[in-house]
């Protein structure tokens, strides 16, 4: 039909129908149908119920933190059941590949499963719940109305969504990458990896890395310049001091990763040799590069979820956080040190004994913050009215699992046993030991406690239990084994082993990772039910928790300027002092409140680079050329939007707040 | 006053920190202060176009380390004069950053390149062309 290839090669690239995975791979085929189905049901009943425009309206294109931080969670959730998925199908293989039986996934596809794991957990499912929470509760906490630069926000988590879009088009149209969740060169380079898997991954990232930044940068200016009158640095809820450490870590680093992945394009597309093994490239730049991004990379998810615990522990104690200051340095220090520690990812590369003792000491010096920590949470238990709420459950179990996964951290930090456990299996158990016991549990922890205020009912508690029993017992039976097999030398990555007495443990570790999966299936049978109960959940009162900091000054879910009247702070926990001091609502003196006005221009430059990234990848270069060129023209025009602001009027906030008033009388 | 924190008189003093009023905080140069920036910004770029273009030095370790040290310089002009940065400008905060920034690119600077120094020395002698052959 198309005789001429060069046309077609001008329009569509490297674009095949060949490229498309589910014309020859039956596992993807059926994962296509299905896909196809649920996204068919899901647009129909968008359309059915004519959701498209309050869809667009109050959520797509709203400016409001708290809208924002519910979209990033949301993204976040989606994105963990794919990451799940592969972690399932990794599992399966593991559990049945011995000998003779080669499994279901061959190697081209397993290596694309596991990197796929790999980058979507870390970048698209911890990264934008940390946000998500962040982006929600931080404006509260402090009493502000929105974040410093509410339109950046908005874009921060299109472009997000924008990434995550790039990575799982990859799944149908082409290939993901094969080189793990850091794609190493020379691996990744251009001769090793001729296909777009890499390239994917290069404007995935890249794509949601302009995101991560700007949201970094917002969150900073807001904490430092936002904060109401009164509320000092060392008067501001733990919970903020991590996030703000936090987006530090984030502005600090990500521009690293940019850089390094912006040389990796170099050589892949223009022939330029920064980490090739000829003409003065070097390889070893790459991982010395990419690790100083990585580590602080898994302070930056962790971080935040020590704040959510320490809010957690103070509120369900009744007693404010032992060692508030000490809390504070030790969050400080951990920032700092997380930049000095970066070389133990590579031990085994080749430095001296200088190099690596340095590094091992400094990665064993992060664990006495950490351990200070512990004592902390602890010490604010010690003698306290505790209420075994399910947020706490989240904590406890953490508290457990994290000083394990903290200790097998430290075995690795000496420098001579990582010889022996590099690149193990064992290894694989640790960092999942942190990374689920802290991030995940703290993460859902937060999700439980801060969801009545966002959307005005508590989470229903049975199934919130049975979430905790699942993922706690499941994560033990999944990675257990693994530590057992690391030590015992078995190398991550392999989809198919020979010796047959290393079956049983990977059999346990499935079993593990079904349980883990009830877990999550709880989680959403929990949303579920809660939102049918919601009538018996409901929060009337905006302080469900009784809890401490000022997001529970105000109703549950917050009105949309969040606070008729700037809370004025005199001490920590100030809604607890509040309390104290018998606080009366205003009930009149309204004004108008100024408040920024919703846009669009975050989801057509979001979509726009979508389209840039696709045509990098494919090598239309009409396409990636347009789209840039309408990114511009888009980002240039917007500024020329001058009604970026409107008056919330006081007639409005007076009937806001006198419902409130009447929820409030109702209940008492 | 305690008991009532959401005090209406607090109002007005929310709205100036709200993000809307782009904070006239930090300072603005003067038009003398731009030309010193200017004319100093000049003379640092050309003393290293007039080093290499008229090879005015034998050692080319020398010369290069002459202009990284003038960049340097470039650097803390651009930032004091048309910057603005000084210990006081958003009440320190500006500082603050700086010092942090100092830190973390003194930090991955010079620990680049210890650790690949460590490694280059660690490595096998090898030539060009069996670099080009391995895996």
């Amino acid at each position: 039909m198309f005789t001429n290839t060069n046309l077609m090669e001008f329009i569509f690239g490297r674009l095949s129908w060949d490229s498309l995975a589910f014309t020859h791979e039956p596992i993807i085929l059926v994962t296509f149908l299905g896909v196809c189905v649920g996204g068919i049901a899901v647009l129909g009943a968008l359309t059915y119920f004519r959701l498209w425009g309050y869809l667009w309206k109050e959520w797509f294109t709203s400016v409001d933190h708290k809208k924002i931080g519910i979209m990033y969670v949301i993204l976040s959730l989606i994105m963990l059941l794919r990451g799940f998925a592969d972690a399932l199908m990794m599992r399966t293989q593991q559990a049945i590949a011995f000998g003779a039986n080669e499994g279901y996934l061959p190697p081209h596809h397993y290596d694309q499963v596991f990197t796929a794991h790999g980058v979507i957990m870390i970048f698209f499912f911890a990264m934008p719940i940390v946000t998500g929470v962040m982006n929600f509760v931080v404006p509260l906490q402090i009493g502000a109305r929105d974040v410093s630069f509410p339109f950046l926000n908005n874009f921060s988590f299109w472009m997000t969504a924008a990434g995550a879009v790039i990575i799982m088009l990859s799944l149908f149209v082409g290939e993901f990458a094969r080189t793990g969740w850091l794609a190493y060169p020379p691996l990744s380079g251009a001769d090793y990896s001729p296909g777009v898997g890499v390239d994917y991954y290069i404007w995935g990232l890249q794509v949601a890395g302009v995101g991560t930044t700007l949201s970094g940068i917002n969150l900073i200016a807001t904490i430092v310049k936002m904060r109401a009158p009164g509320m000092t640095m060392m008067k501001m809820p733990i919970f903020t001091w991590t996030s703000l450490c936090t987006n530090v870590l984030i502005v600090a680093s990500f521009p690293i990763l940019t850089a390094t992945l912006v040389l990796l394009t170099l050589d892949r597309y223009v022939g330029t040799n920064f980490f090739t093994n000829d003409l003065g490239g070097n390889p070893m730049m790459y991982v010395n590069l990419i690790w100083i991004w990585g580590h602080p990379e898994v302070y930056i998810l962790i971080l935040p979820a020590f704040g959510i615990f320490s809010e957690i522990v103070s509120t369900f104690s009744g007693k404010r956080l032992f060692g508030y200051a000490s809390m504070v340095y030790a969050t400080v220090v951990i920032t700092i040190l997380s930049y000095l520690v970066w070389l133990h990812h590579f031990f085994t590369m080749g430095s001296g004994a200088s190099v690596n003792a340095f590094f091992g000491i400094t990665t064993m010096i992060i664990s006495i913050p950490t351990g200070a920590k512990m004592f902390n949470w602890l010490f604010t238990m010690y003698r306290g009215r505790i209420r075994y709420e399910v947020p706490m459950y989240w904590t406890i179990g953490f508290m457990v699992t994290f000083v394990i996964g903290g200790m097998t951290g430290v075995m690795l930090a000496v420098p001579p046993a990582d010889f022996v456990l590099h690149n193990s299996l064992f290894l694989i158990a640790h960092f999942h030991n942190v990374i689920i016991g802290g991030v995940v549990f703290g993460l859902l922890a937060g999700v439980n406690f801060w969801f009545p205020k966002a959307f005005g009912y508590k989470l229903d508690p049975f199934w919130g239990k049975m979430s905790f029993w699942f993922w706690l017992v499941g994560f033990y039976f999944a990675f257990m084994p693994l530590y057992v097999l690391g030590l015992m030398g078995v190398t991550r990555r392999v989809n198919h082993f020979e010796d047959p007495s290393l079956q049983i443990w990977f059999v346990i570790a499935a079993f593990g990772a079904v349980l883990i999966a009830l877990g999550i299936g709880s989680f959403i049978i929990q949303l579920v039910v809660s939102f049918f109960k919601r009538e018996e959940l409901r929060d009337t009162t905006g302080d469900p928790w009784n809890a401490r900091t000022l997001e529970w000054s105000t109703s549950s879910p917050p009105p949309e300027y969040n606070f008729a009247f700037t809370p004025v702070v005199h001490d920590h926990d100030s809604w607890y002092d509040m309390k104290k001091r018998g606080y009366v609502r205003p009930l009149e003196g309204f004004k108008p409140i100024h408040m920024p006005k919703n846009t669009g221009t975050g989801v057509i430059l979001s979509a726009l680079s979508v389209g840039f990234a696709f045509g990098m990848i494919w090598y239309m270069w009409w396409l990636a050329a347009l789209s840039f060129l309408a990114i511009l023209v888009v980002s240039i025009a917007h500024t020329f939007n001058y009604k970026r602001d409107y008056y919330i009027p006081a007639e409005t906030v007076v009937a806001t707040e006198a419902a409130r008033t009447k929820q409030l009388a109702e209940q008492a | 006053m305690s008991s009532q924190p959401h005090a209406p008189a607090h109002e007005s003093a929310h709205n100036t920190h709200h993000g809307h009023s782009h904070g006239h905080e930090a300072a603005h140069g003067t038009f003398g202060s731009y030309v010193t920036g200017f004319i100093l910004s000049v003379i640092l770029t050309a003393i290293p176009f007039w080093l290499v273009m008229g090879n005015v030095l034998d050692s080319k370790a020398l010369t290069a380390t002459i202009i990284m040290a003038l960049a340097v310089v470039q650097i803390v002009v651009h930032m004091i004069y048309f910057l603005h940065m000084n210990s006081k400008s958003e009440g320190g905060w500006t500082m603050l950053a700086l010092i942090f920034t100092i830190i973390i690119v003194v930090i991955a600077l010079s620990g680049s390149l210890w650790v690949m120094h460590h490694l280059n020395t660690n490595m096998m002698p090898m030539n060009p062309e069996m670099m080009k052959n391995m895996p």
